[in-house]
Order: structure tokens, then sequence, then C-alpha cells
């Protein structure tokens, strides 16, 4: 996926996980610099700079000084000042603006140039050539609109030599029904959905890859089989995708026949990927993040500038290390279970991802 | 541990996802119930043999059901890859609800009496109909053509942990010819699963069961995907399906004892119906009463029947004397306890309970909770305390004239009605108010085998088609 994990065959996992943090170290030195430089920095950092008695540059010398940093605070993207967020360097490109799902009220905004894109490159790396063919057409089935997930899908999809073809799905309407108890529209919006994406699968017989989520999946496989509608991979992303949902989605609604690759995402972060199955997880969903571009970290939802011990339950806190954007040290609204490098990724990675059970409402999720 | 697992078409799946039910007692755990993801539930339900009953004459399903009733309370019978004996199911079912013994085996008693007698429930659930129009289709009863069809297809339950009792109420589907999809209550997977087992054991085909304990979102795909189902369960909880005719509600019941104005001056003759309408079976069914209607001497009733439930004291489960159960979860017994206290604090409601037991209505046995019974005299029939239902021995009191009677109690699963006035008791059978009437002093948990309760389970899962039947020449 990135140099720390592709260029250093041969050597063993600690060796690897040590140049990894190395290369980390000195990604965010280059991150914090760039942010806030008053020639190409982020005007809302520059102006965050200015109020405090140390300076980031000077003091920021490897990952673990960003907890120098005050918690990230959501309300800094939903505050108007989208433009603020735009770093000086990119003023003159065309810029992208996403949203979070929007289901905690105003959406936190973030800006995109490349960087989904980059992202997503990197992803299609990790995808096997096999079950994802180059040059094979996608179905993308899921949220589109103020999100990120279609521009994205779709260009994973074009990097890969395919053509995507897309159907939208409105989470933000989906959870109103939901908590407006009106289950039989919230079911007839998704049939409504997955009719459009069987019509496409029927007409487009080149259509070999599918991204959606897991609702949608299950029912798309209620209707049909995708192996018979020749589907090979399957990228899925969204809430809540558990261990006994990955082996039901593997053994029964693709019938062990097509590859299922779980992604854990957010407009914020970029996107974490699975590590490859391994029957040994037992089913186990653990998701390492694109370091040195983004870190998931676990952490005491306590005392959150404590990482918690390998196996240990704790909150998903998300770093963001690009020059598009800086975001240390976020507390996401999910946990999971702190999990050992791999060979695929040798850095922490979290597995089991669910809602953060410390708030005192739920939240509707899992609509995806 | 002992294991639980999902029954997918009668045969065992071991989940990824468990729950760890504790020992109620102890908080030691108990027992690992598998759960089912609601994707599962649902791509099971449909591709269910709606038809692997079909090919069983309703008289030998009977038969089977009889069987079945037998074995359920003697044989020993799978539980995943274990066996269960009855012992076992007893003190199991106790350990993960809290019910006292006795309430197990009483309860068990209940359900096998329903099985054994399954003619005698159907007579009452198809008013005396040929059963054999359920084989054939149609009958010619009396020079009058009869044809039913079984619009429930796949027949579904999400099923409570409040009383084992209530798994009589879903059990005549099978003898209907419905396959069913159970949702367990979360603390007591135990009756239905051995249930299942007993009815596979006496040749009920297993590909027409399945059990699949799962969360919200799977209860709501059972619910969405099933032709009929049972619902039980709180307000809130069945409030979502009030308009949905698929589905059978057996929310709370707000059963009720009222005397007519013609009895109410004699009413120490009735303390005793009035105690054991709110105390059996631990005051834990919808069938309990929750509320007494008089047209006076309102607060000396409190008083009396208060005197006579404050015998309930929280005794250990397996202690033969127990009749209270104790909270599986003591956390809810303390919010149960925080609702009454902080509705007292209002004017004009009296736990007049609380003299007679000279202890708190909230106790302790260890970890355990208990809530001890509270008869509450409310002095009008407009306080918040009036009409509500409990998970313990729980009743209010109050005044009403008897004119205004019917109109005022609101809607009541069972109402007994003690009085000698035809008009009152007209008023009453004439009012969409009350589901199941009982005229007399007769307690309001007691079951007649060949009458309905709480719906009708055969309307649920058979529509009658006209028919005309003319042989070819």
């Amino acid at each position: 996926m990135n140099s720390a994990a592709g260029t250093s065959a041969g050597a063993s996992i600690d060796e690897r996980a040590t140049a990894a943090k190395a290369a980390l170290d000195k990604h965010t030195c280059e991150i914090v610099a760039w942010h806030f430089d008053p020639a190409t920095g982020t005007p809302f950092w520059l102006d965050y700079a200015s109020k405090l008695d140390w300076d980031p540059r000077k003091e920021i010398k490897c990952y673990n000084d960003l907890d120098k940093f005050d918690f990230f605070e959501d309300e800094w993207l939903r505050q108007g000042k989208v433009r603020s967020w735009v770093p000086k360097a990119y003023a003159n490109d065309p810029i992208y603006t996403f949203e979070t799902g929007g289901s905690t009220g105003v959406p936190k905004s973030r800006i995109n140039i490349k960087d989904f894109r980059i992202d997503y490159e990197q992803f299609s790396d990790t995808l096997s050539d096999e079950m994802f063919p180059r040059g094979g057409d996608w179905l993308m089935l899921g949220p589109s609109g103020p999100r990120r997930l279609r521009l994205a899908v779709e260009h994973l999809c074009q990097h890969r030599g395919g053509i995507c073809f897309c159907v939208d799905m409105d989470p933000r309407w989906v959870v109103k029904l939901i908590k407006s108890s009106r289950l039989r529209e919230m079911h007839e919006y998704k049939d409504h959905v997955v009719n459009q994406g069987l019509t496409l699968l029927r007409a487009h017989k080149n259509i070999q890859c599918l991204f959606t989520t897991p609702k949608l999946l299950e029912a798309l496989c209620e209707r049909v089989s995708l192996v018979d509608y020749g589907i090979k991979g399957v990228f899925c992303g969204g809430t809540q995708l558990t261990a006994q949902f990955h082996r039901f989605a593997r053994e029964e609604l693709l019938e062990g026949k097509i590859d299922f690759v779980p992604t854990y995402g957010n407009t914020l972060m970029g996107l974490a990927c699975h590590k490859p199955f391994d029957p040994a997880d037992n089913y186990s969903v653990i998701y390492h993040p694109p370091s040195p571009r983004a870190m998931i970290e676990v952490v005491d939802p306590e005392s959150p500038r404590k990482v918690v011990g390998y196996g240990e339950l704790g909150r998903a806190r998300l770093t963001t290390l690009t020059k598009e954007f800086f975001m240390p040290r976020f507390l996401e609204r999910d946990e999971g279970i702190r999990t050992k490098p791999c060979d695929a990724y040798p850095w922490d990675g979290i597995a089991d991802v669910r809602p953060f059970s410390g708030f005192a409402t739920p939240i509707v999720e899992g609509v995806y | 541990m002992i294991e639980i697992p999902i029954l997918r078409f009668g045969k065992v799946y071991e989940s990824i996802e468990t729950v760890t039910l504790v020992h109620h007692a102890t908080g030691e755990p108990f027992a690992r119930v598998h759960q089912a993801n609601s994707g599962m539930v649902r791509r099971d339900m449909v591709r269910m043999a709606d038809d692997a009953l079909e090919k069983f004459s309703t008289a030998d399903l009977i038969a089977m059901a009889r069987k079945a009733g037998e074995l359920f309370m003697t044989a020993p019978l799978p539980l995943g890859k274990s066996q269960q004996s009855f012992e076992d199911y007893i003190a199991q079912l106790s350990c993960t609800t809290g019910m006292p013994i006795t309430y197990c085996r009483d309860n068990a008693g209940k359900i096998a009496s329903v099985l054994e007698k399954m003619d005698q429930v159907l007579a009452g659930l198809t008013r005396g109909l040929d059963l054999k129009v359920l084989d054939d289709g149609y009958s010619d009863a009396s020079g009058h053509m009869l044809s039913f069809y079984r619009a429930g297809r796949v027949f579904g339950a999400v099923l409570p942990s409040n009383s084992p009792g209530v798994h009589s109420l879903w059990a005549p589907a099978m003898v209907l010819k419905a396959p069913i999809v159970l949702k367990p209550g979360r603390e007591e997977p135990w009756t239905p699963y051995r249930m299942i087992e007993a009815f596979a054991a006496a040749g009920f085909p297993r590909e027409a069961m399945g059990f699949y304990p799962t969360d919200h979102g799977g209860a709501g795909e059972l619910l969405r995907t099933a032709d009929r189902a049972m619902l039980f369960g709180g307000g809130a909880t069945v409030r979502p399906y009030e308009n949905d005719p698929r589905i059978e509600l057996h929310g709370p019941g707000y059963s009720k004892v009222i005397l007519g104005d013609d009895v109410a001056d004699d009413w120490a003759k009735y303390v005793e119906v009035m105690a054991t309408s709110i105390d059996r079976n631990g005051g834990r069914s919808c069938i309990n009463a929750s509320a007494i209607w008089t047209p006076r001497h309102g607060r000396a009733i409190a008083d009396a029947v208060g005197k006579e439930l404050a015998k309930h004291k929280a005794l250990p489960a397996d202690d033969p004397n127990a009749t209270l159960a104790a909270f599986a979860n003591p956390a809810v017994a303390d919010q149960i306890n925080n609702v009454i206290e902080h509705a007292l604090t209002e004017d004009g409601a009296e736990d007049v309970c609380a003299a007679h037991r000279g202890t708190p209505r909230l106790a302790h046995i260890g970890r355990c909770a208990y809530l001890q019974p509270s008869v509450v005299w409310c002095e009008s029939r407009e306080h918040s305390l009036a009409n509500r239902e409990f998970l313990f021995p729980y009743a209010s009191v109050v005044e009403c004239p008897a004119a205004e009677i019917a109109d005022a109690i609101g809607p009541t699963l069972v109402a007994t009605v003690i009085t000698r006035d035809e008009s009152f008791v007209h008023s009453l059978m004439n009012h969409p108010n009350v589901d199941r009437l009982n005229v007399g002093a007769i307690p309001t948990w007691r079951i007649s085998w060949d009458q309905p309760h709480e719906g009708n389970l055969f309307e649920l899962l058979y529509r009658q088609r006209s028919f005309q039947f003319e042989p070819a020449a």
C-alpha cells in the first residue's frame, strides 16, 4: 500500500514496524511544516498557531509529539468557513468539499483536491487482479451526494481500467425514515435502490466488481445470485460490519466464490483497508489505516491520550496527515479492539469496530 | 458454559457472535447464546419450505403435539451439542430469569397442557370447526360449504422473557401447519428451544422450525418477513406495528378486576380473587391484574388486598416457598422502583401495602434485586399510577361510578367483572376496550382451553374463502 509496507520484503515484522514508525515520524514533520508555513499553510492552522505559546514547526519532531495539540474538534469543520481549510499552496486549484454522514446534526465539511484519488489508488494496490479484474466494469450502489464515496469508487474503477455505473442511496433520508418509524417507506426506498442496481447488472454484462453497503448487499443477494451475474469481487463499506456478517457474506451471500473486501473509512480520515483474509482471524474484521497518510489508534475513552493495550477495547482516535488536510487527534464516534501489526500493514490495526458505547444517546447507525 | 446455538431449518448453527447470560444470583457467566445477524433471519425465512407440514393430517399433528407435550416434560432432549433433562431445563430457566423454581414448573406444566390438549385448544380457536377442512381445503358442514386457506405461510414470533407460559400461545401454529421462526427473549431461550426439540422428537420435521436469537434489527427483519407473526413487548416495542394486520400484538395487558355497583359493599368476599389475580406467577404476566376498579370502598379494598399481598417476601429462587421472581438485571428493579417512588410524590396516591410489608419495596439478596408487592390507592383515576403495569405484583385501586367504567378503563386484556347486574356486564361486553371478559369471581389468569386468549391464532393464520364445488360430469 505504501513504501513502509511494500519495500521491505525479507525484513521481520518488527523491523518493518520500526521502519514504518520512522516513516510516520518523518511524514508528520513534513505535514506540520507544510500546514504551519505562512507560504503554503492552511489559514485555520495558521490562525490557530498564532494563539499558541509554542511553534508547531519547531516542537513537533515525531508523530507522538502531536499530543501537544488539543483534540481536534469536529465543530471546527461545521463553522461555515470551508475556505479557511484550503492550504494557501492550493488556493488556485479546483476544490471539492465532501461531507460526513450528517446523522449528528450539521455535517462536517472537508476540502479535497486529490486526496480521494490518492487514497483509492493506494487501495487499488491491495486488490487482486483476479477477483477485481482490470478492465472490468463496476457498479457503485451506495451513498453519493455530498459524500466523496461515489467519486472515489468511480476513480478506483477508472484507475483499474473500468467504467463505473452508479446508483445513489441517500442515507440521511434513511435515517429520517428510521427515526420516525416509517419502516415500510424505508424498505420501499431500499427496494427502489436495489431495483436500479439489478437493472444495471442485467444490462451490462461486463460489470464484474461491486461497491455496496452491507444492507444493500443483503438485499441484492436476496433477489439474485451475484455469482450468476458474473460478479467476482465486492468492496463493502459502511457501519457495523461485524465478524458474523463477514462470515455470512463470504459463505452465503457470495457463495464462497466472490472476493469480499470490507473497508472502514470516512471523509475525514480516508480509507482503512481490511487485513487480508485469514481463517485464523475467525472472520474478525481488522482494519489498518493508510499510514503515514492517516492513523487510527485505539485509546482509553477516559484518558484519550493513552493508547490501550493489544486486545483491549477502546475508542477510535483518528489523525489525518496529508498536504490537503491536517487533523490531529480526532476522537471518532466508534470503538474497537487494538490489534497488532500484520505482514501487509506493519502498524497497529483496529478490530470489530462498532459505535462508541460511551455516548448517552444512541446514534442511528447501520443504514448503509 | 452452556452453548445455545441458532437452529436454522432445525439444524444447529454456531455464530461468531454470542451473548453471555449470567446466573441471576451469582452473576457468573452461565450460558452463551449464539446470535443470528439480521440478514440471516430474512434469508432463511424466504427460503423456508412453507408447505413442510402440509404432508401431515391435522389429526396426526394433534397426536404429535400430544407426544411433544409428554417429551417436553420428561425426555432428555438436545440442547446444542449436549442433552438437557427436564430438571436441567427447570434449573437453567430459573438461573437466567430469576423465576422461582416452583413457577418454572407451573409454567412448564401449562405448556405441556396446551400441547396435550391441542384438540381442545383448536376447537376453541376454530369454534368447533371440523379440522379436516385444514387438510382438504374445504368441507361440507351441514350443507354449508366451508373453505379456508392458510395466509400465514411462515409464522414468526418475537418472544418475551417474562413468563415461560406465554409460549403456549404460539405452539398451535405448528398444528395449524405453519412453519415457525422464533426469536427468543434475551434471558429466556430455554423454553422455545426445548419446545422445538420436543416437536422434533415427536416427529415434526426439523426444517419447519427456526430458532434465531438476534438483536433488535433481527427482530425487525423477522416481523417484516413473516406472513403472520406475534410480537411480545412493552408499549414502545409494539407501537410501530399497531396498524399492521399481519402481526398479533401482545403488549402490556392492563388486566383488571372490576366490582359492580351491586357487589361493591360486599367487597370483602372478593379479596382473595383480587389478590390472586395480582400475584399469581409472580405478577409477571399480562393476564395478571394491574388494577382494581370499584364504585366505592377503594381505600379499604386497597388496604385488605395489600395486607394479603404483603405476605410475599423475597426468597431465593430455589426456595420452595419462593413466590417472587428476582430481576436477572438488578438495575431494572431499581429503575421500576424509582418510577413508582417518583410517581408517589404526586398528591393523591399511597402504596398501602408498605405498612403491611414493613420493608421497602425494593429488596436485595446478594446481587439479586426483588420488588415486593405494592397496592397503590389512587384518589383519582387520572393519577399517573392508576393505569400502569409493572413486572411484579403491582396493582392500583381506583374508584369510578359503574356507569363510567367501561369507557374509562382503557384497553384491557382481561377484565374480571364481579356483578349480578346484566346491564353492567353488557356495557363491558359491548366495549372494544375489553379483549377477554370473565363474569364472576374468576381470577384474571384462569384460562379456559376452549377459548381464544389474546387474539386468535387460527384467525391470524387462516382466511376463509368463498368456494363452490360441483364435480365434473
